[in-house]
């Protein structure tokens, strides 16, 4: 069974039908690319996936799951994190708390336990702080967990967000234009940090990107939206090389 | 032992460490006769309007949002303890009755901070800032309004002036408030407070729901995205906020025998002032609070003797500290010349 299946998904914004008719199915494991021009509805898929917008029609289906409806918060729980094109860290919270906040709904207290600062407190703020820095070493953050986020550099920023995304423990991760603003050096980073996550993790992953060398370079499978709509489906190599793709979105 | 705490319990012992000292040095003016009566009258008006000023920094520096109406959590505080320390005064014993008080005055505060945060909350920004100001103004004129009385036929509630049958008391009088409520509070207590305030504020901070708390601050849709539940921290955070207020309200009602919902003690002026405090002392910095409510209370009245220039000199000072906290030069130069110090003290 397909870990995220998407049927018929719509949405209109007035008279503008934004996502018209997209489905989707991604197995367990795959690293999936949906790509297509500015405006297509890339990140208004994303934003129905994540309960950011509710969809007019069609069913969301994670893992059996029916999540059609649910809010942002309990799609964040049914397991699907993820990262914004622009960037939207914690920025005057320390590069581990931002972390820790991602960790949120793993390790519970109760507010009397915070209060009293309990054994339990001091356990539980043990084990997060333990969690946090395995997963900021996983990145390379280390040695800027006390650092305010907003004074990292770019490149480290974006591996940031990935890091508290998937301190939520997801089943399905979400990146939106990772390499947006990098030079090609911090793309094949990027690229690297992508890999090693979906192994580590054995994460399934779908991005939304233009840089043709990062998608052609790890996207297993590729979606092309064009004005709301599903232009092309299937193996990477055979969407780029369709004559319809090729006028529509990667010119001649 | 320093070196092992964290960096961040080490600020708060820090904090803690500034105000039993400042009450130590207090307590040392007091004995040697050096601390003239109208000083020592500032000194628990000067610890209410830091629990006020560190409770507004919880609402708009950790939550960030703009309240101008905590003045009205502290009105409902003053008014609620008063009635029942006026009405238990002869029954109850002083420490008792103050600490009850106490606690109805609390609660009383963070039930309508509740209350009114499930509407106000909702709102962003100037409209919050906006809402929260006509609540604050609403809360006063109505306990400025009202008439509340006990007499043989039972409890009595009006906005028009009545007589009482036989046997009976007015407890609040309308604009003349509630008379004769007992003065229980003093600097100890008012200390001991504000000690317990930062003790919940500073704990909450270092804790998930803090974090939590700071991440809806930072960036609400990231927060959202990572399952953090936005109402739900927002609303506790907005009612300890207004607790410790209104617990600053019980001590101000506690301090004084006459109490009047005026403009002068619970306008949103007075919400403004406290604001002042927070902002001047950094937005989020729960230590520079306090610092700076003592200074900005206090000065004026050092300045009496100044008399015309007083108000002159306040306003001066006001710029040089927003100056010395804001301006980035003056932090550049601060974190520089303030680091070297607190190495040589490492070492």
């Amino acid at each position: 069974m397909a870990l995220l299946q998407v049927d018929n998904l719509s949405i209109s914004f007035g008279g503008l039908r934004a996502v018209d008719d997209f489905n989707l199915t991604i197995e367990k494991g795959e690293l999936y690319g949906l790509i297509g021009p500015n405006g297509a509805g890339k990140t208004t898929v994303f934003n129905l996936l994540t309960g950011v917008y509710q969809p007019n029609e069609g069913l969301i289906t994670l893992d059996g799951q029916n999540i059609t409806g649910k809010s942002t918060i309990e799609i964040n729980q049914c397991g699907i994190a993820r990262t914004f094109q622009n960037i939207r860290l914690f920025k005057d919270l320390s590069v581990i708390d931002n972390v820790k906040v991602g960790l949120h709904n793993q390790y519970h207290y109760s507010f009397m336990d915070t209060m009293l600062r309990t054994g339990k407190y001091r356990r539980t703020e043990k084990e997060i702080t333990e969690k946090a820095c395995a997963l900021l070493e996983v990145f390379g953050l280390q040695d800027e967990k006390d650092f305010l986020s907003s004074n990292l550099p770019y490149g480290k920023q974006r591996k940031l967000e990935i890091a508290r995304a998937l301190a939520t423990n997801p089943k399905l991760l979400l990146l939106d234009e990772p390499a947006a603003g990098m030079n090609p050096n911090e793309t094949g980073e990027l690229m690297d940090t992508i890999a090693f996550v979906r192994k580590n993790f054995d994460m399934t992953i779908l991005l939304i990107e233009h840089d043709m060398k990062l998608v052609s370079g790890i996207c297993e499978k590729l979606t092309v939206l064009n004005f709301g709509r599903v232009l092309c489906q299937g193996k990477t190599s055979d969407v780029l090389n369709n004559p319809e793709v090729i006028t529509a979105y990667l010119g001649e | 032992m320093l070196k092992k705490l964290s960096k961040t319990s080490r600020r708060d012992y820090i904090t803690y460490g500034i105000v039993i000292a400042f009450y130590l040095i207090v307590q040392l003016f007091k004995v040697t006769g050096l601390l003239s009566s109208h000083m020592e009258g500032l000194l628990v008006p000067l610890t209410y309007y830091s629990l006020a000023a560190v409770s507004l920094n919880l609402t708009v520096g950790i939550l960030g949002e703009l309240s101008l109406g905590h003045a009205g959590f502290m009105c409902i505080g003053a008014f609620s303890a008063s009635l029942f320390s006026v009405y238990t005064k002869g029954l109850l014993p002083g420490g008792l009755r103050f600490f009850i008080a106490l606690l109805i005055g609390t609660i009383l505060a963070a039930i309508f901070g509740f209350l009114i945060g499930i509407p106000v909350l909702r709102l962003k920004g100037d409209y919050l800032a906006i809402v929260t100001l006509a609540f604050g103004e609403i809360i006063k004129n109505i306990l400025a309004a009202v008439y509340f009385g006990y007499d043989e036929a039972g409890l009595h509630i009006s906005f028009k002036s009545f007589q009482l049958q036989g046997e009976g008391k007015m407890l609040i009088n309308g604009a003349m408030g509630i008379q004769g409520t007992p003065t229980d509070s003093n600097f100890t207590i008012a200390v001991i407070l504000l000690l317990l305030a930062l003790v919940i504020i500073q704990h909450l901070i270092g804790s998930r729901d803090g974090r939590a708390i700071m991440s809806i601050r930072d960036n609400r849709i990231a927060a959202e995205s990572v399952g953090i539940n936005i109402t739900k921290y927002k609303m506790l955070a907005f009612t300890i906020s207004a607790a410790i207020a209104g617990s600053a309200g019980v001590l101000f009602s506690h301090n004084t025998s006459t109490l009047t919902a005026t403009s002068t003690y619970f306008g949103y002026n007075v919400s403004i002032m406290i604001l002042v405090y927070v902002v001047l002392g950094g937005i989020g910095n729960i230590r520079g609070s306090i610092i700076a409510t003592t200074i900005l209370y206090a000065l004026p009245e050092l300045l009496r003797g100044l008399n015309t220039y007083r108000m002159l000199i306040y306003s001066i000072v006001l710029i040089a500290i927003m100056l010395f906290n804001w301006a980035p030069k003056a932090i550049e130069w601060r974190k520089k010349n303030l680091s070297s110090i607190k190495g040589r003290f490492a070492k």
